[in-house]
Parts: structure tokens; C-alpha cells; sequence
């Protein structure tokens, strides 16, 4: 693969505007994350007690919490417990739902059908289930929830390699390679891989945004990362019983977290209306 | 269709079979001695009380045994002892199930009732202003945390406005309508995804259907507008929309386990919440397995429906 193709993707993935406006949301928001110290120099765990619950203010551009802590500090932090989350879940989605998809590819017959039902007993989980069971067993942290999301993602990569292996093992090409001598094996990393990659890169960028909101979800119910680590839920989580004294506390992480998770549908939808406008039904 | 019935329910047995066993093997994922996590915290037990416990549990046999052992006791319904209040697990959830299984349903209903002929609208005024506030309603939802949307809404209509119930659970048997007001804003935030979900695929399996040659000849013999559409296209576009209701059952579970916290309301997934906090381990591990069961039964019932619906799929598969 050269980097041509790729180029000429990204091309035309950004003359359709909303991805553009997703990706420019993304690298704000990447960038705010790694550049944090540098954006603000308010420490997101200090508390300052002479500023309590303050809306926009001098002090606290995007106001500070209960216990005067910084919302921007706090927020910029966070954003790199989404980022981190958001990777390494569908990061370990990947790792293991592609190569899985592609030995149910390889072997056929009833290691196919063992991998399979195995990936259909886990979709039976949603991925906030399985975080749930997970911090009832080994309590509530950043591998815990990378884990618990990534556990979740693994089924649709598997499956979605195996269904597009299965397509392209009917085509001509293969069967010319076959006949040619080529090794199943070469097969799958010659042909089968590069040819899947296209629908896989659109459901990681589509999951990334899951990822998001279901590490969101399980720091609003306190089984996420813990406290002190500012993340977007757990600031939610905090933020809510002073939702009648200082709204704005609720509505900033709120709001982060719907742009992060737009950013990522909208480039995703985008890449897989450029990749494979075929892809539409089969991924969700 | 009955033989189409039988091959799918034999295929349930061995993804049945894995399911049970990814929750038992919640267990092993305790670390350190899972019989102290099994009676629960605050209690001081000498080594001999431990090796009771161990006994009763059966964690002195090999995993395969003990999870034979589990598997043959769930299957009589005992799901075994809640720490925090000594009773059987499942008569802990059973009462609570129900509150759950009331706003998921209302949270289901209320998203097709408003999806679908939205997304219909959307579809048949393709291009026009109302198609774009629906796209933008179906984009919005779907990156929205629920919870999230469900605070806006108490911030907006409990706390400024003071129209309805921001907490709380109130039996709608018993009083109807303090129920259904304290049940509107939990069921909009719990329905939220899956009605932008649902939306979105009601719309773009309308504009294929649109796109056909049979409906150019419902048209071409004069049927009128209203007829084409709701007689000829609807029935196939809904196809797909089925297909999302195994999927979303999923979500509405899961997003119950979030909502319920958010509005104080006692069902299951508040529940389990609350049994993390108690270290009440058999309660979560009860509750995944009966939430995973149910997501189980709908994709099924999904898959039935559908075949019914398209003879297609029993022949194909």
C-alpha cells in the first residue's frame, strides 16, 4: 500500500463538509488534550476556596466546581481520558476482532463456526454491561474500562473481516491466485486483509465515538475511572447535584463529550461514503 | 417457517451455552480470594470460616466443575445470595426487572412512534427544510449522551421550568398520572438514541423503496400519494427497521443502567450500580446474565420477525 491512495481518501473525505468540520474538532481537541499544561496553567486538581461554584469569570474562564477546582483545566485533562479510552478500546477491538475474522476466514468449516458463535454470545453484551460486571470484579480504572469497551468492539471487527473475506474469496482474483499456486495463507495478507481494511477503518472511527460516550456513562455512575483523575463523566457526576446552583458545571463536559462524539460519526460517515458507499447497511 | 424456527432455536443452544459462561467467568476476574468478595465487605472471617465459605461455593473444585455446578443452579433460578440483604438474588431483581422493563418498553414505543413517520417525512420531502431539521434531530441523537440529555431535560423542565418530576419513581398502576409524569423525561432520555437510530433508517429505506419500479407503477395507475406510500412502500421500508430492534434492545438496557441512576428511579440497573458500591457481587453478576438473556431473546425474536416478514431470509441462511 502506498500513500497515495490514502492521500487522495483523505482528499476527498475533507471536501465533504462536515467531516471537514469533524476532523477540524478532532485536532482541536487532540491537541488541547496533549497541550494542556500549556493552554491553561491552572492545576485541574487544585481547589481554590475563595471561588466556589463560579460561572464564566476571570479566575475560571469556564467557571470552577464545589470544591473550586478549574472546569477548563479539568476539562482539557479529561479530554485525555476520552482520547486514551477512545484508542485503546477500539485499538484492542482491532488487535483481536481482525485477526479472529480473518482465521474464521482461513479455517472455514467448524473453527469458523466456534469463533463465530463466540462472537455472537459477545454481542449479546453491551459494552456498558460488561464494564458494569468488570468493576463489580476488579474495580473501576483505565485498564478496566479500555478492557470492558475493547471486549465489546472485538465481535463487530471479527465480524465484519469474515463477512468481507468472504466476498472477496468468491472473486475471480483469488481464485487466479489459487490456481497460480499462492498459499492460503499469502492469500489472506496478500489479498483478503488490504481489501478489508477500507470497512474497518470506518467502523473505528465510528466506535471511537461509542467509546466516548460509554466511558461517559460509566463515569457518571462512579464505576469509570476514579476521582481524583478529572474524566468528562466523572466531572458529570459531580456536577449534578449542584445543577440547581451552577448549571454551567453540567453543560461544558456535556457538550465536549457531543462534539468529541460527532467529530468521529460525522468523519466516519464521511470515509465510509468515500471508501465504500456500498458499506451503508452493513455497518452501524 | 417452523423448520426455519427449529434450526435457529438449536443455533441459540451453543451461543447460549458461551453467554453463561462469560458471565461465571466474571468471577475469575476477582482478584485476590474471590470467598471474601462473596460474602461482602465488613466481615472479619478467620481462615476456617473462609474455607466454609469456599465449600459452600464450591471454589474448591476446578473451574470447569464450578461452573457446571452454577450453570445447573441458574438453571433452577437460584442465582445465588445477596450480600447486602441476605435474599435470593433473583427476588432482589425480579421487582425491579419489571420497573426497568416498564421504561424500556415505553422508551421503545415512543421511539418508533416518533422515528418512523418521521423518518417517512424526512424521506418523502427529501431535500426540503423539514428533511433537514430531521437529519439534524437523527445526527444530534446519536452523539448525545443519553444521560446527559436526560440532565438538559431536568435542568430545563424540572429546575427552570418546574413542569415535571426531576427524581423519583412513582407506580403508574397505582396513581397514572403522577406515574406519567414522572416517567416523560426518563423515557425521552432513554429512547433518544434509538429514535435518531431508527430514524435515520427509516429514511434512507424509504428513499430506496421510493426509487423502485413498482411504486413508479403504483403512481403511473393513479393511485393516489397517501396510498403509495403507505400501502406499497411502507411495508418493505419497515424491513430494516426491524432489524434494529434487536440491536437497540441492547442500548435501552444498557442506557437504563445510566438513566435509572440519573432519576433515582429502583429498577435493575440502578440496582446493580448500587450492588458495586456494596461489593455485592452475585447481584451484578445476576443482573448481566438476566440483561444479557434478554438481549439474547430479542435478537432472536428479531430474527423470527423478520423471517416471517421476508421469506426470503429461511431460504437464504
Amino acid at each position: 500500500m502506498t500513500s497515495r491512495p490514502s492521500i487522495e481518501v483523505l482528499k476527498k473525505t475533507m471536501r465533504i463538509p462536515q467531516a471537514a468540520f469533524g476532523v477540524v474538532v478532532m485536532v482541536i481537541i487532540v491537541f488541547s488534550a496533549i497541550f494542556a499544561p500549556w493552554i491553561t496553567s491552572a492545576d485541574p486538581e487544585e481547589m481554590d476556596f475563595d471561588n466556589l461554584l463560579q460561572g464564566f469569570s476571570e479566575e475560571h474562564i469556564l467557571g470552577s466546581d464545589q470544591m473550586g477546582r478549574d472546569t477548563l483545566a479539568r476539562l482539557l485533562y479529561g479530554a485525555r481520558v476520552a482520547l486514551m479510552v477512545s484508542l485503546g478500546a477500539v485499538g484492542l477491538g482491532v488487535i483481536i476482532g481482525v485477526p479472529l475474522g480473518l482465521v474464521s476466514v482461513y479455517c472455514r468449516g467448524y473453527i469458523d463456526d466456534i469463533i463465530m458463535r463466540v462472537m455472537d454470545a459477545l454481542v449479546v453484551f453491551p459494552s456498558l454491561l460488561i464494564a458494569v460486571g468488570l468493576a463489580a470484579a476488579m474495580g473501576g480504572s483505565l485498564p478496566t474500562v479500555i478492557i470492558a469497551i475493547g471486549i465489546a468492539n472485538i465481535p463487530w471487527m471479527a465480524r465484519i473481516i469474515r463477512s468481507q473475506g468472504l466476498t472477496i474469496r468468491e472473486q475471480d482474483f483469488v481464485a487466479a491466485a489459487e490456481a497460480g499456486g499462492m498459499s492460503h495463507f499469502r492469500i489472506i495478507f496478500k489479498h483478503i486483509l488490504p481489501n478489508s481494511i477500507a470497512p474497518v477503518i470506518v467502523q473505528s472511527t465510528l466506535s471511537m465515538g461509542y467509546a466516548v460516550l460509554t466511558e461517559a456513562a460509566l463515569g457518571f455512575i462512579g464505576v469509570g475511572i476514579q476521582p481524583p483523575t478529572p474524566t468528562w463523566g466523572n466531572m458529570l457526576l459531580q456536577a449534578y447535584p449542584m445543577l440547581d446552583q451552577q448549571p454551567l458545571l453540567s453543560i461544558v463536559p456535556g457538550l465536549a463529550i457531543f462534539l468529541l462524539v460527532l467529530a468521529f460519526n460525522f468523519v466516519g460517515d464521511a470515509l465510509r461514503d468515500v471508501l465504500d458507499p456500498r458499506l451503508k447497511g452493513v455497518i452501524h | 417457517m417452523l423448520q426455519y424456527m427449529i434450526r435457529r432455536l438449536l443455533q441459540i443452544v451453543p451461543v447460549l451455552l458461551i453467554v453463561t459462561l462469560m458471565v461465571f467467568a466474571l468471577m475469575l476476574a476477582i482478584p485476590g480470594d474471590p470467598a471474601r468478595a462473596l460474602v461482602g465487605p465488613g466481615e472479619a472471617l478467620d481462615e476456617e470460616q473462609l474455607e466454609i465459605i469456599r465449600k459452600e461455593f464450591n471454589l474448591d473444585k476446578p473451574v470447569l466443575v464450578q461452573y457446571g455446578i452454577w450453570l445447573s443452579k441458574v438453571v433452577r433460578g437460584d442465582f445465588g445470595r445477596s450480600s447486602q440483604y441476605q435474599r435470593p438474588v433473583l427476588d432482589e431483581l425480579r421487582t425491579r426487572a419489571w420497573v426497568t422493563l416498564q421504561f424500556g418498553i415505553a422508551a421503545w414505543v415512543l421511539a418508533v412512534v416518533i422515528a418512523v413517520p418521521a423518518g417517512i417525512i424526512s424521506a418523502v420531502y427529501r431535500g426540503r427544510a423539514l428533511d433537514y431539521i430531521a437529519t439534524l434531530i437523527s445526527i444530534g441523537g446519536v452523539a448525545i449522551p443519553n444521560f446527559w440529555f436526560g440532565i438538559m431535560a431536568i435542568l430545563v423542565f424540572g429546575v427552570y421550568l418546574g413542569w415535571l418530576p426531576a427524581q423519583g419513581y412513582v407506580n403508574i398502576f397505582e396513581d397514572p398520572i403522577e406515574g406519567l409524569r414522572h416517567m416523560i423525561l426518563p423515557v425521552f432520555a432513554l429512547g433518544i438514541t434509538s429514535c435518531a437510530l431508527i430514524m435515520r433508517q427509516t429514511r434512507s429505506a424509504m428513499l430506496e423503496v421510493l426509487a423502485q419500479d413498482y411504486v413508479r407503477t403504483a403512481r403511473a395507475k393513479g393511485m393516489s400519494e397517501p396510498v403509495v406510500i403507505g400501502v406499497h412502500a411502507l411495508r418493505n421500508a419497515l424491513l430494516p427497521v426491524v432489524t434494529v430492534f434487536g440491536l437497540q434492545t441492547g442500548r435501552i438496557f444498557a442506557g437504563a443502567v445510566v438513566i435509572e441512576t440519573v432519576f433515582g428511579i429502583p429498577g435493575m440497573g440502578n440496582f446493580m450500580v448500587l450492588a458495586i458500591f456494596a461489593r455485592d457481587f452475585m447481584v451484578v453478576q445476576g443482573g448481566v446474565l438476566i440483561m444479557a438473556l434478554a438481549v439474547l431473546s430479542a435478537n432472536l425474536l428479531t430474527d423470527l420477525i423478520y423471517a416471517w416478514l421476508d421469506p426470503r431470509i429461511r431460504y437464504n441462511d
